[in-house]
């Protein structure tokens, strides 16, 4: 059951019994005669736990549905680019066990380097499919695991919003608490990562967060030992998930802290944070990719600062409570905390100075620093998910939210207490960082989901309970025919201004026409924009039927079954994941872009003249080369566009790549007043090779590249090196084979 | 064609005539068998695709004293580890009688005591066989996969396929014959080179050897044709069918293939502007799709690989047969491989029979793709759980084994016949049986273990919601809980109460509305006194409900509520009780009906006013 009387110990009300509603008007000869009736029917109270497990269960499950436009229109696969690579291990996972799983060195990718797969992943996410599918196992369903892994996200975004449910009615009230539940089932930001087929970490991450949060706000609500624990796991699971972990492990000393600055220091707070800060850091480092970072690392320092001033703030109340002289404390407290400060400062200082604590990473510092990839990290700066958000996006994910958000923080700052000011601090740095980063949106997403339902849960209470209110009194006469003797007692209410009634009625369509346009607009956004798998592109042909290119699983199943099964396949990182899933063929990088030097190898390769990609990719044993070309059908984010990220890549790394030599007067073009090292270069000979003859579009020379609209400017190209091995049916994907070194007589 | 290719064409030859030449000495030591006469043989062989079909006429004369029952046919072994399909007709007979046909793998241990070289058949002759100065004519056809050779083996793009057939200008055979003939049936009039003998003829698309005359046994001259040949070479080197029977009305059929193409290997590069803007340089020997004929009422078709679905394929049914188009990811080229999963649905009632308790399973043996080799078939029958007494009876010898498939809901799996053959050609797609008992209420175990499973969820969350789980049995919050609980109920015991007391309320109001109709006063007294009685006893009761309010320290939130609740009840029936004794007094005074409204509407009102309190106590109690 929920929302039991409190324990007699609890200290506090954290959600005192709502003050009695006004009593629904009953007029007694009707109740008289279903007198009989009453016994029979629901109480009020169960009526509303019906109602309210309904709407639940409705939201539960219209978050997997709505998730699930991707499967009709296309299929039941894997998208993007990194679900591939999740994928790929959980298929190891479950074939090979979890033993061999943790111990696995890849060599199909890096090569030559290889990777070890069990110390450089977060296993939370393959870990979990691998446990729903032996569970489905175990119950007898014969699933096969792809069904699993794509149906995962949708899987948990349904948890997500029973979640939400708890945390809003932990914050709030259960009303707020389903009004959450229903805008975070739909909402398009976090939409975006969960649709069916969007297997990747934060698909299971936004529900671990949640948890963790959730979990930790109901210990400090409660001081209870238990829930301490609980979050703690909580935030292990996060931890085993997503490196978004860091968010929680710095968002929580902050709360802390800022509770501390407003003496809102409980014992509550004391217990619930020391619990799960020692035990979540204890269980985060079992997970090999995290490792000792808790201690080691500058990013998670906050935490244990907190926690050290947590301990000096406890003796310092322990001590206040034996020393009866104030004087004597003041002067105590000064040094003390003085020399606390002190210590930690000293103590930071050396270990960053001895190199025992790590400093921060670049992608640490772009977060507080919006420009600062851009300068120092190319690789970072060049995935596109990484860019700042614009305006337009905030709108696309979030819509009303974005409106109701502020008109929230006010009802929390109206009603504040332990749990709303620490939404409102989720909800003001998540947003700070929505706006740094593109792909944080995600996690601002609950924040703005919990915070506006509060703004929406309490405006339209506060308006029902005006049209209730009002409604009663005519309805009760009107009802009792003549004899009103009750109507006097509520003669106060029909002192409030005139129309309120109306204005009332005004807002609350006014707010259902909000809410209706918002569910709108997400199942708009969910069904253009986000269901999309990225690997299948699908276009309207010219007599409006549906035209679908399917050319990267043309390559990849080409390169799986018609290459050497030690074939080295060269290609820019992106498609990495995908070749390895896919084509089972070892890749020389891929997404998982740890080693800058490497990636930087291929991008000197690709922006090389071709005998000198020829010596790098020899010395890099590749046997081919695959590069995807939109110039054909106007797709827009293949390697040409990228191209000038592998120059900067590989410049930041090999001097000899210089970016000016590709570009003209800062202009950067393929056509005919192209630089000539561009047009000369392996990438561009690659993608347009026998371009030339090929006339693309109806009334334009032939070698229109439809994608850019120009002309190309070097038509005739001979490759000495490679040969043309493959090229898909919509030359989305090339593949070249490069040739055995020439014999030497 | 460049000078290389022909050296190492002339090798070939030159290794060909090797074996030839070790043929010829193991014919040395072959006797001569039987006085059995080949009066006549026609042979055509279809070169047309990729399978090479041998279709013979034979006219076999006894000219020795005994009667023979048995015909020997006889392949070098070369050319017979490539034979397929075996099979002898009796032309002569009417309506086309099949002979028994056996096909027996002679070795040459056997009696007549043949060369390793050679591999024997015997096809056995009807009726006891052929009788002195008898004859018999019969029609053999042998199917052989694989003996086309691509030569050159590797071409470019640009080039077309060419082919070289290998065969003997005179039937070989271990008896003498005395008229023979070969037509070599090509799918193009294009020849690069062929042997030329005498009584060589080239007519279009057919090379016509012979009449031949009189030759001795075992006579060979081997002949060569070399010829242009595009026809899709498509090779399966393993398919796997699984057929799972359902009865609940469905036959599912799903057939993993792992096909390569088996022509001439693509060297150099492959232009996808070629393939697809210059059709003479396209590369004329890829395969671009395949045809597969499913049966009639096929439905629920898929077509997909390890990567996903594949969208390029077509779907076309009537009554008679469904056929499905498929294009592979790409096509194709010479020694290009691709693995793909075709699967279909089919009405159970078209292949499942059931006669003396048995049921029987019918259905085709091999794949429904045109013209397309099986190096190696595996034939799966996934029966349901719970099928026992399994046999099968197919018309061609098959290795055969039995496993189990888990599937959904399934307990100890399901029996799976396995069936195994190797060079498999579409001549083997024959019907073959599975006989198997099942009883039909296994049909409902599965759905039953669901509908169980479910239940026993909802019998868990009701022990779950009813089950104390707490462990401390003393500490302060599970006692506090205890007490709340019991407070709950004591007060949902005085709401039952106060309820009741309502309902006489009701009772008593309806006994004065009984009076102002009837009049009968005594009646009305006896309605009072018995509701006066009742309400007594219900006080009563009342009193020891409210005494443990008043003594559980967890109700004292509540208390006042349910005490004023008492109060005002109390109150009202007071009133009412008033308005009772006032209207009946009335009554026996006679006074009018106008004036006994007017005497109780101020006692009305009050009543009324205070029926309202206390439902509105009620509810909120109610929703504590």
């Amino acid at each position: 059951m929920v929302g039991k009387s409190e324990p007699v110990n609890d200290s506090v009300k954290s959600h005192p019994t709502p003050p009695p509603s006004p009593l629904s008007p009953k007029s007694p000869d009707l109740l008289s005669n279903y007198f009989s009736f009453k016994t029979l029917k629901l109480k009020t109270k169960q009526q509303e736990l019906l109602i309210r497990v309904s709407i639940l269960c409705l939201v539960y499950v219209l978050a997997f549905m709505t998730r699930l436009f991707s499967v009709l229109r296309y299929e039941s696969m894997i998208h993007e680019f990194d679900p591939y690579f999740n994928y790929r291990t959980t298929l190891f996972l479950t074939e090979k066990g979890f033993y061999e799983f943790w111990n696995w060195f890849d060599s199909e990718s890096w090569y030559p380097l290889g990777r070890i797969i069990g110390g450089t992943l977060y296993p939370g996410l393959m870990v979990t499919a691998a446990a729903l599918y032996w569970g489905l196992r175990f119950l007898r369903f014969a699933v096969h695991i792809r069904e699993v892994c794509v149906l995962t996200a949708p899987f948990f975004a349904s948890n997500t919003t029973v979640l939400a449910y708890f945390f809003g009615k932990e914050i709030w009230d259960t009303g707020a608490g389903l009004v959450a539940a229903a805008l975070i089932a739909i909402c398009p930001g976090y939409i975006s990562r969960s649709v069916a087929g969007s297997y990747d970490n934060e698909g299971v991450a936004i529900f671990a967060l949640l948890l963790t949060f959730y979990l930790f706000v109901k210990a400090v609500n409660t001081g209870s030992l238990a829930w301490g624990l609980a979050s703690a796991f909580g935030y292990f699971y996060m931890v085993s998930a997503w490196g978004g972990y860091v968010f929680i492990i710095n968002l929580i000393p902050l709360y802390v802290l800022v509770l501390l600055i407003t003496g809102r220091y409980s014992m509550r707070l004391y217990v619930a944070y020391n619990c799960m800060y020692i035990l979540g850091m204890l269980l985060a480092m079992q997970i090999r990719f995290v490792g000792f970072q808790h201690v080691q690392s500058g990013e998670h320092m906050a935490a244990m600062g907190v926690f050290f001033l947590m301990q000096v703030f406890y003796f310092l109340d322990w001590l206040k409570h034996l020393l009866s002289d104030t004087k004597l404390f003041q002067a105590f407290l000064r040094m003390t905390v003085t020399s606390a400060v002190g210590v930690g400062a000293v103590a930071l200082g050396v270990g960053t100075a001895s190199g025992y604590i790590s400093p921060w990473t670049g992608r640490f510092y772009s977060l507080l620093d919006p420009t600062y990839a851009k300068d120092h990290i190319p690789i970072i700066a060049s995935v596109s998910e990484h860019q700042p958000t614009a305006w337009s996006s905030f709108m696309f994910d979030f819509q009303i939210l974005l409106f109701l958000f502020p008109a929230g923080l006010y009802f929390c700052f109206k009603r504040l207490s332990d749990a709303t000011i620490f939404i409102v601090m989720y909800g003001l740095t998540s947003m700070y960082f929505a706006g740094v980063m593109v792909r944080l949106i995600l996690v601002a997403t609950p924040a703005m989901c919990l915070i506006s339902a509060i703004a929406v849960s309490a405006t339209i209470k506060n308006l029902t309970l005006l049209l209730r209110a009002k409604t009663k009194a005519p309805q009760s006469v009107s009802g009792k025919g003549g004899s009103s003797g009750k109507a006097s007692s509520k003669g106060s209410l029909d002192q409030s201004p005139p129309f309120q009634k109306n204005g009332a009625i005004v807002l609350l369509f006014g707010a259902f026409y909000l809410l209706s346009k918002y569910v709108t607009h997400c199942t708009w956004v969910t069904s253009e924009a986000y269901s999309s798998p990225s690997i299948v592109l699908a276009a309207r042909g010219a007599h409006g039927n549906r035209v679908i290119f399917d050319d990267y699983r043309e390559a990849y199943f080409w390169l799986r079954q018609n290459t050497p099964p030690d074939a080295k396949v060269m290609s820019w990182w992106d498609y990495g994941y995908q070749i390895t899933a896919m084509g089972n063929r070892t890749v020389i990088v891929d997404n998982n872009t740890w080693n800058n030097t490497h990636i930087a190898t291929v991008g000197r390769a690709m922006s090389s003249y071709e005998d000198e990609a020829y010596e790098i990719m020899k010395s890099l044993d590749v046997d081919y080369v695959l590069v995807v070309f939109g110039g054909v059908t106007g797709y827009s984010s293949d390697d040409i566009n990228k191209f000038l990220w592998m120059v900067r890549i590989g410049g930041g790394v090999f001097p000899v790549i210089k970016e000016p030599d590709y570009l003209v007067n800062g202009e950067y073009r393929v056509d005919k007043g192209a630089a000539p090292k561009m047009l000369n270069c392996l990438m561009y000979k690659l993608s347009y090779y026998r371009f030339g003859e090929v006339t693309t579009e109806y009334g334009k020379p032939p070698g229109y590249d439809r994608a850019r609209g120009v002309e190309i400017g070097n038509k005739d190209i001979k490759l000495e090196y490679l040969e043309e091995a493959f090229t898909t049916s919509n030359w989305i994907v090339r593949i070249y084979k490069v040739k055995p070194p020439k014999n030497r007589w | 064609m460049p000078v290389r290719d022909t050296t190492e064409f002339s090798r070939t030859m030159l290794r060909f005539r090797f074996n030839l030449l070790v043929l010829a000495v193991a014919l040395l030591s072959a006797p001569v068998l039987s006085d059995l006469v080949l009066t006549r043989v026609d042979r055509r062989v279809d070169l047309t695709s990729q399978i090479v079909r041998i279709a013979s006429t034979l006219k076999i004369e006894n000219t020795g004293k005994d009667s023979v029952s048995e015909v020997l046919l006889v392949f070098p072994e070369r050319q017979a580890k490539n034979l397929a399909y075996l099979t002898a007709v009796s032309s002569a007979g009417k309506g086309k009688a099949k002979a028994s046909a056996v096909n027996l793998p002679v070795e040459n241990v056997n009696s007549e005591g043949m060369p390793p070289a050679l591999v024997a058949y015997q096809v056995s002759l009807p009726e006891g066989g052929l009788g002195k100065g008898e004859s018999f004519t019969f029609d053999v056809s042998a199917v052989f996969s694989h003996s086309l050779q691509p030569f050159p083996e590797k071409i470019t793009q640009a080039d077309t396929q060419l082919l070289v057939f290998e065969e003997s200008a005179y039937f070989f055979s271990p008896y003498a014959v005395k008229v023979q003939s070969l037509t070599v049936k090509l799918p193009h009039p294009r020849v690069e080179s062929y042997t030329k003998l005498e009584n060589t003829k080239i007519q279009g698309s057919e090379i016509k050897y012979g009449p031949y005359e009189d030759l001795a046994p075992f006579s060979y001259s081997p002949i060569v044709v070399h010829f242009e040949s595009n026809q899709p070479f498509v090779v399966a080197r393993e398919l796997v069918r699984e057929i799972e029977v359902s009865h609940w009305g469905n036959v599912q059929v799903t057939e993993n293939y792992n096909l390569v193409h088996g022509g001439s290997q693509i060297k150099g590069e492959f232009s996808r502007l070629d393939y697809q803007a210059r059709p003479h340089i396209r590369g004329a020997s890829a395969v671009r799709n395949l045809v597969a004929k499913l049966p009639p009422r096929a439905h629920s078709v898929y077509y997909r690989d390890a990567i996903g679905n594949i969208s390029t394929s077509h779907l076309w049914g009537d009554s008679r047969k469904t056929e499905l188009e498929i294009e592979p990811r790409y096509p194709m080229f010479g020694g290009w491989r691709t693995a793909f999963t075709i699967g279909y649905g089919l009405p159970l009632q078209d292949f499942l029979f059931e006669s003396e308790g048995k049921r029987l399973l019918n259905i085709s043996f091999g794949s429904p793709i045109n013209e397309i080799i099986i190096d190696t078939l595996i034939v799966k029958v996934v029966l349901p759980e719970g099928s026992r007494d399994i046999s099968v009876s197919a018309p061609f010898p098959v290795k055969q084994w039995q496993e189990t498939k888990v599937s959904h809901l399934d307990v100890i799996g399901r029996p799976v016949i396995a069936l195994e053959k190797s060079k498999v050609v579409p001549e083997h797609d024959q019907y073959f049986q599975v006989y198997y008992k099942f009883n039909s209420i296994s049909m409902l175990r599965e759905p039953m273990m669901l509908i169980s499973g479910i239940f026993l969820l909802f019998v868990a969350c009701i022990v779950y919601v009813h089950a104390d789980l707490s462990i401390s049995k003393s500490s302060a919050s599970y006692l506090a809980k205890l007490q709340w609980e019991e407070v709950q109920s004591v007060i949902q015991q005085v709401n039952n109460l106060i309820n009741r007391c309502l309902m006489v309320h009701d009772k008593l109001d309806a006994s004065l509305r009984d009076l102002s109709r009837t009049g009968d006063v005594q009646a009305c007294k006896a309605a009072r006194k018995h509701a006066d009685g009742l309400l007594k006893e219900l006080s009563k009761e009342l009193k020891p409900l409210l005494s443990i309010l008043q003594t559980s320290p967890q109700a004292a939130q509540i208390l006042p509520k349910v005490e004023e609740l008492v109060v005002r009840e109390r109150e009202l029936q007071d009133k009412l009780m008033v308005k009772h004794t006032t209207v009946v007094d009335c009554y026996e005074k006679k006074v009018s009906g106008r004036e006994i409204e007017n005497r109780i509407a101020s006692q009305q009102n009050k009543i009324t006013a205070l029926r309202q309190e206390v439902d509105d106590l009620l509810d909120f109690i109610d929703e504590l």
